[in-house]
């Protein structure tokens, strides 16, 4: 792997005017790379997902290296219908439109940042190969007591041009004082075998709003691997939606500091998934200060030989006193060969705060099912509903009613 | 009041800390497999137990010491350690009690356990473990009628090795990792006690253990095997003197259950936990593992941890026989600069197993507490239960409680449900309290006994009295 990666470095350095300094950072965090590899099971944060063996297994051979010369088509077809967006369209990790109409113009800046390296605060091995391998980068900024009218899209589709490709993206963010930002990613792909490497930085000031929902709904035969870093200033208030399901693996790792007073982190997410897919759900939230807030629920319903972690660790310093963290995991194992894996975690240094956490993991409740067959419906009209019922109560979670419709629509969760 | 008062006063620091000037016998300092053969030698072993030390010694040379744990230390030097030390009068094993060296009986009186009388009251029976030999065991007459055998393990390696080949290292394989397999090249003495089929052992089976020499690490080996429809309570408590330097203290407790059996194990764990600063105390690394191996067999653990430096273990269940049940009860307590990192692993291999896990941490003064538990349903082991709860109570910021719950479902016939909270003692709760006239330490004490009180229920009356009276001394000075 090492030539391979060696050359397509090279390959990518060509077409990217960097001074000789930036080379030379990115040059370094290839040589990270090269030294750590792919996670894998030895590290304690991919225990139960080796990424290594995974794409092994899934993809063989990666290259590293894209072709971003020749533009793509934009295929309109993907686009949302019956809800009016902004859109950011990746294809093939190419960006390929950046479209703000509903907004003022003057509110929202987006600055290219493919030629500056700037660091992430986040050293694992992904983190260094998406350092070295992002060829276009950008930061968004939404301006002071500006609110998005519309939430903005981020397409991320891919299509059978690739193949056993890796793809590094990067997208920085930042809120500033009272100003709001809702952002959907949308997974399409009908690519096979590609290794997609997904970083976010979301920047809150103080009183700033993010929503953020991710969507992996289509079936694909990709593997994901997405990260987010929040940073939130007092007041602050941030929510995470993730909806796992389509790819073959997809890990979301969500890292949330609550360095302000006052701040508060929402997340919630679903594991629905079929066949032998491995999804994983990780998230560290740090609270940091006094008086924040933290709220996670993560619901899975597994069939076939489905397998779905979450590992999700609260941390409170000792300077943070009266925080209040919450987190709760169910999962309904459907089929015998499905499993469930937990670690939730609390590591806390501050005495007058209120932290729980409860995981749970089992099988449909057959009293259930017995209640409503007895009432007309049949076997499978009952396990829907309870199933529907069960994920319900995370969509519910969601505070942007038009997203929650979407989603509703989405996952074809009726009320 | 005045006499509670005084009793608190009276224990206020470590009683346990005195040492006993008495004269030893060691191996030389140092691990290598000369000393090993001078403990085989010393204990008269046969052939085949030295052969399963020296061959867990060549295993330990490939070992390399854990790091993961939450709890660090100082790296310990193996070769600084004596891992043989007994007291001279016991070279040639006393027959009975009125043998025993006068200064041995006296060191255990004051701990509270007065060998001699407990031949006469009817009530426990004590297998005393002194620094690296067994002492004394008491009622050994009265267990024998009922065919219970209960004697130090270096006699039983003598006088039942049927037994102690076929169970010993069952368990807790040679390879199991580096304590264990340290343990098992090394280990010294401890208790051994088979319970024959169908026999409800009628009396409190109970070893206590003391380290008295200095430098030494103590390595105790206890194996128990309830057969076929039998029962049996074993208590083990221990105590240190107070010493500067960090001793360490690398058991293994080994657990088998067969068919419709029962094994209650309980410990009262009051090593010396180091002063007020943290210097000193003991390295409590031990390992504990019980088999359900027959069918509708249960094995139930339940800890009180006060003492030591740093604790770091996980009494674990298999459930392997199918209907079997795994009970896990854990009081921890850390103060000053104690650490600990201790809970347990459920693991679910039979069909309708059961396991129970309820754990209370309590953190204060500078300490750092760990809750690390597995919970594993394999696949076969269709219709399985499991209950997590574990509460951590915390007093002051400058201390650490921490949570770190592995759950693995592999079957989805089976559930698994898990509750952690994390909290301090509530203003209301304290203040109902003092209202009705109690100090605010007297309140403390009172809610802290509250909030451990499902545990404590657990102990046998002996040892519930002793725990809850251990569980106010330990936090002794934490309030306010």
């Amino acid at each position: 792997m090492k030539e391979q990666l060696q050359k397509d470095f090279d390959n990518t350095i060509k077409n990217l005017t960097l001074s000789q300094k930036d080379i030379e950072i990115k040059k370094f965090y290839l040589d990270n790379f090269i030294n750590k590899g792919f996670p894998n099971r030895k590290e304690e944060d991919w225990k139960f997902s080796d990424l290594n063996q995974i794409i092994k297994k899934n993809i063989g051979e990666l290259s590293f290296y894209s072709d971003y010369a020749s533009t793509n088509k934009v295929d309109t077809s993907v686009f949302v219908d019956g809800l009016e967006h902004n859109k950011i369209v990746f294809i093939n990790g190419r960006i390929e439109k950046i479209d703000f109409d509903y907004e003022k113009k003057d509110q929202i800046e987006i600055i290219d940042q493919s030629e500056t390296i700037n660091k992430f605060n986040n050293n694992s091995s992904l983190s260094d190969l998406n350092s070295a391998f992002t060829n276009k980068s950008f930061k968004i900024v939404v301006k002071e007591d500006y609110q998005l009218t519309k939430p903005l899209i981020i397409y991320h589709t891919t299509n059978s041009k690739i193949w056993s490709k890796n793809i590094n993206l990067r997208l920085n963010f930042e809120l500033y004082e009272n100003s709001s930002l809702r952002l959907i990613d949308l997974f399409r792909d009908t690519s096979e075998k590609n290794f997609l490497n997904i970083f976010y930085n979301f920047d809150l000031k103080e009183n700033s709003v993010l929503k953020n929902y991710k969507l992996d709904k289509f079936e694909n035969k990709n593997i994901k691997y997405s990260f987010n870093n929040i940073e939130q200033d007092k007041n602050s208030i941030s929510e995470t939606f993730i909806l796992s399901s389509g790819s073959n693996f997809f890990k979301n790792e969500i890292n949330c500091n609550l360095k302000g007073e006052y701040s508060s982190a929402f997340v919630n997410g679903i594991f629905s998934i079929n066949s032998n897919k491995l999804h994983e759900i990780r998230t560290i939230i740090n609270h940091l200060t006094e008086n924040t807030k933290s709220y996670q629920l993560i619901k899975s319903v597994l069939e076939d030989s489905s397998r779905a972690v979450y590992q999700g660790k609260i941390f409170v310093n000792s300077k943070a006193q009266k925080t209040d963290g919450y987190q709760l995991s169910k999962a309904i194992l459907l089929n015998k060969d499905s499993e469930f894996n937990a670690k939730p975690e609390l590591e806390i240094y501050a005495d007058d705060v209120k932290c729980s956490h409860g995981s749970a993991s089992g099988s449909l409740n057959e009293d259930s099912i017995f209640y409503l067959m007895s009432r007309g419906l049949n076997y499978q009209q009952s396990r829907e509903l309870l199933i529907n019922g069960f994920l319900l109560d995370v969509v519910e979670k969601i505070t942007d009613p038009e997203v929650k419709n979407l989603i509703k629509n989405m996952i074809g969760i009726k009320e | 009041m005045d006499n509670r008062q005084k009793e608190i006063d009276n224990l206020k620091d470590y009683k346990y800390g005195f040492t006993t000037d008495i004269e030893n016998t060691r191996a030389p300092k140092g691990l290598n497999e000369d000393v090993i053969k001078f403990i085989s030698n010393i204990k008269k072993e046969p052939q085949w137990m030295l052969d399963f030390r020296l061959k867990a010694f060549e295993r330990f040379k490939q070992l390399k010491e854990p790091s993961w744990q939450k709890p660090k230390y100082p790296k310990i030097n193996y070769q600084d350690l004596y891992y043989y030390s007994a007291p001279k009068s016991m070279k040639d094993k006393p027959t009975n009690l009125d043998d025993l060296d006068p200064k041995l009986l006296e060191t255990y009186k004051k701990l509270g356990i007065p060998l001699q009388e407990q031949k006469r009251l009817n009530g426990i029976a004590v297998d005393a473990v002194f620094d690296s030999v067994s002492v004394a065991t008491t009622f050994r007459e009265e267990l024998t009628k009922q065919g219970i055998i209960f004697c130090p393990i270096s006699e039983a390696i003598q006088n039942h090795p049927e037994l102690v080949k076929k169970y010993l290292g069952s368990v807790i394989p040679l390879t199991d990792h580096f304590f264990a397999t340290l343990n098992s090249a090394v280990f010294t003495d401890g208790s051994f006690a088979y319970i024959p089929e169908g026999v409800r052992c009628p009396m409190e089976l109970s070893t206590y253990f003391r380290i008295n020499a200095s430098n030494t690490g103590q390595f105790e080996r206890t194996l128990i095997v309830a057969d076929k429809g039998s029962y049996v309570s074993y208590l083990e408590g221990c105590t240190a003197p107070m010493r500067d330097e960090n001793q360490l203290h690398a058991a293994n407790v080994e657990l088998v259950a067969l068919d419709d059996a029962e094994i209650k194990y309980s410990t009262v764990q009051n090593w010396y936990p180091g002063d007020k600063d943290g210097k000193g105390g003991i390295y409590n690394f031990v390992t504990k593992r019980g088999l359900c191996k027959g069918k509708n067999s249960k094995i139930s653990w339940t800890q009180v941890e006060t003492g030591s430096a740093i604790t770091w273990k996980y009494p674990s269940c298999i459930l392997k026989g199918d209907n079997s049940v795994g009970e896990f009860y854990s009081i921890a307590i850390t103060n000053n600069h104690q650490k600990a990192d201790t809970g347990t692993k459920m693991i679910h291999l039979g069909k309708n197993t059961k396991s129970k896990i309820i754990s209370k941490g309590i953190s204060a003064g500078f300490s750092d507490m760990t809750y690390r538990g597995l919970v594993d349903i394999s696949s076969k082991a269709t219709n399985s239960n499991n209950y997590t709860q574990c509460d951590s109570l915390l007093m002051g910021n400058k201390c650490g409680a921490h949570t770190v719950p592995y759950i693995k479902n592999k079957n989805s016939e089976s559930n698994i449900a898990h509750e952690a909270t994390t909290s301090k003692i509530s203003e209301e709760q304290l203040h109902y309290c003092q209202q009705r006239g109690l100090s605010a330490e007297e309140a403390v004490g009172l809610i802290v006994n509250g909030f451990c009180k499902e545990v404590l229920q657990q102990l046998p009356m002996e040892f519930a009295v002793e725990a809850q009276k251990l569980v106010g001394i330990s936090l002794e000075g934490s309030v306010g």
